[in-house]
């Protein structure tokens, strides 16, 4: 009987600290160019699409030249992808955001709505409606684990996010471009009078953020197999609570956000039923919303003095 | 010769004029100061020159060069380096952190750090506090900072905005001190005070700007003299 429930327990939490790691590293995008710029860009969540969809397209041609792909393959797919969807995210702050940067919040968020339809829309012109079958699947044992399940494939796709978290944490807290990053966030015309460039700095922020989340595209492909020009829109909302849990414009919050939300659905879910997986993720949403909207880090990211 | 000089300068927030045919020049290694009233467009005027917002008429040129065309950031890499009213402290940075980003567009790593040195020991108040976040500190504290941040910047032209704001007699003197510490050091000094007295103590001249234009000027004793600027000024 302890056994069966250390076991359930254990399954329940590693299950949520895996989906929650894909929506920390989606999270994180959001998170930043919030912070920095104060803009919920809602075509976030469709930049994991195209990382999926830029993957398929080249682990298909790989594979077409070699036959098979591996590991080590993927890993490229996955650096290559993350410099394509970056660039793309540059590329949309430029043409779509930054003409707007002095307008009205509300004609920014419309645009970051027809933005994100334009990928999705465009997306499905090219590959059309129907899923695709990702070329590459990780495959590898499961080993037990405390009488719960771990999966080789999950350990790999952990051990990928979690560096990488690990890399933008050394990026942002350390390094000089970092701390240039923070200072917009706290305040942008102060930041100016330091003499960097913001709008620079704002590129950077969304090179990585759309590289984050392009990652988090090639893993989920890898790891459930198919893909459909729509799969950015649940995520980015998934991506959007995480961040408003943890702390919307905080890092560790996006982090930590990402993975209670993983952590809320797998339990939740183990109660309520699988069906009532999104349902409970947006009452998470509003209850976090009108209780504590500053999120669990939030109060710490001191807005303006 | 005239390092900075601003030449019948309009300034317009929409309609609202905020500069009106304002001309001022500051020579190489000057403490010159700006008085003026709540409104009078002193904040603006730095502003101006640190590009962050863009006149509508006249010059503004440092060392010659036409500020109007530079991005803010290019102004910064020109050496002028503005202290914003309520200096502006980055809260949740600490206040090392604070330092090294004032440092920003220094390649030099090591003179970053010496920077960061010479402030700690112009400021001890400062070394002390070195981890602690800068929205912590006091008011003077937080002016310390804003100046020891600028500092690590390399100025050639320092434009600060109101520094005495809100401190303790004593503390605008030590503040005072510094500012004139740092032009023994070649640095040139625009300095916008509504405090006219601790102003005019330090300046070699002054502008006293009145409805965006300059009502009244001269050296800092002669301005220190005169029954006008005693009257509305110095409160006697
Ligand atoms: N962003 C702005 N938008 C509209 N009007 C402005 C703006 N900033 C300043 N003004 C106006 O321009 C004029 C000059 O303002 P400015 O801030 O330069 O004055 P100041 O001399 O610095 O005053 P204080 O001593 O109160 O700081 C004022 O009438 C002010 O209302
Ligand atoms: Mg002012």
């Amino acid at each position: 009987m302890i056994e069966f429930i250390t076991g359930d327990l254990f399954q329940l939490i590693w299950n949520g600290l895996f989906v929650g790691s894909f929506y920390a590293l989606v999270a994180l995008g959001y998170s930043m160019v919030y912070g920095i710029i104060k803009l919920l860009n809602f075509a976030h969540g469709d930049i994991y699409m195209l990382g999926s969809f830029i993957a398929f397209v080249l682990l298909g041609s790989v594979i077409g030249f070699l036959g098979t792909a591996s590991l080590p393959i993927l890993l490229l797919v996955l650096l290559i992808t993350m410099i394509l969807t970056g660039g793309i995210g540059v590329l949309i702050e430029r043409v779509a955001y930054r003409p707007l940067r002095n307008s009205p919040r509300l004609a920014v968020l419309i645009t970051a709505v027809g933005v994100s339809f334009t990928l999705e829309y465009g997306v499905r012109q090219i590959f059309g409606p129907a899923p695709e079958v990702f070329p590459f699947r990780l495959s590898g044992e499961s080993v037990e684990v405390l009488g719960g399940r771990v999966s080789v494939p999950q350990i790999v796709l952990m051990v990928i996010a979690a560096l990488l978290m690990w890399v933008l944490q050394l990026y942002v807290m350390r390094s000089k471009e970092g701390r240039a990053m923070r200072a917009i966030a706290l305040d942008p015309r102060a930041t100016l009078l330091m003499g960097v460039n913001v709008n620079r700095v704002i590129s950077r922020t969304f090179f990585i953020g759309s590289a984050l989340a392009g990652a988090a595209g090639v893993m989920a492909g890898a790891y459930y197999g198919s893909i459909d020009f729509l799969m950015g829109f649940t995520i980015g909302l998934k991506a959007f609570t995480a961040a408003v849990i943890g702390g919307i414009g905080n890092l560790y919050g996006a982090m930590l956000g990402g993975l209670v939300l993983g952590l809320l659905e797998s339990f939740g879910t183990f109660v309520l039923g699988g069906e009532w997986r999104d349902v409970f993720t947006f009452a998470c949403l509003i209850l976090f919303l009108s209780i504590r909207p500053t999120g669990i880090l939030g109060a710490r990211i001191a807005e303006r003095m | 010769m005239s390092a900075l000089v601003l030449a019948d300068v309009d300034l317009y927030y929409h309609r609202v004029q905020a500069l009106d045919r304002l001309s001022i020049d500051v020579q190489e290694n000057e403490i010159v100061a700006l008085l003026g009233n709540n409104g009078a467009g002193k904040t603006s005027t730095l502003s101006m020159i640190s590009g962050l917002v863009r006149p509508n008429a006249g010059s503004v040129t440092w060392r010659g060069q036409d500020l109007a065309k530079l991005q803010p950031w290019d102004i910064v890499a020109a050496g002028l380096l503005h202290i914003p009213e309520g200096r502006r402290i980055f809260s949740t940075m600490t206040v090392h952190e604070n330092l090294l980003i004032g440092g920003y567009l220094v390649k030099d790593q090591k003179l970053i750090r010496q920077r960061a040195d010479e402030a700690y020991a112009l400021m001890p108040r400062l070394a002390e506090r070195r981890s602690q976040q800068g929205g912590t500190l006091s008011g003077g504290e937080q002016q310390m900072l804003a100046l020891g941040r600028a500092l690590v910047g390399g100025p050639k032209l320092l434009l600060l905005d109101e520094p005495s704001m809100g401190l303790a007699p004593l503390v605008v003197k030590q503040v005072m001190q510094i500012i004139e510490h740092v032009r023994r050091n070649g640095t040139t000094v625009l300095l916008v005070e509504q405090n006219a007295r601790a102003a005019l103590r330090i300046a070699d001249r002054a502008y006293v700007i009145e409805g965006g234009s300059v009502a009244m000027s001269g050296t800092a004793d002669e301005l220190a003299a005169d029954p006008r600027v005693i009257e509305a000024y110095l409160g006697a």
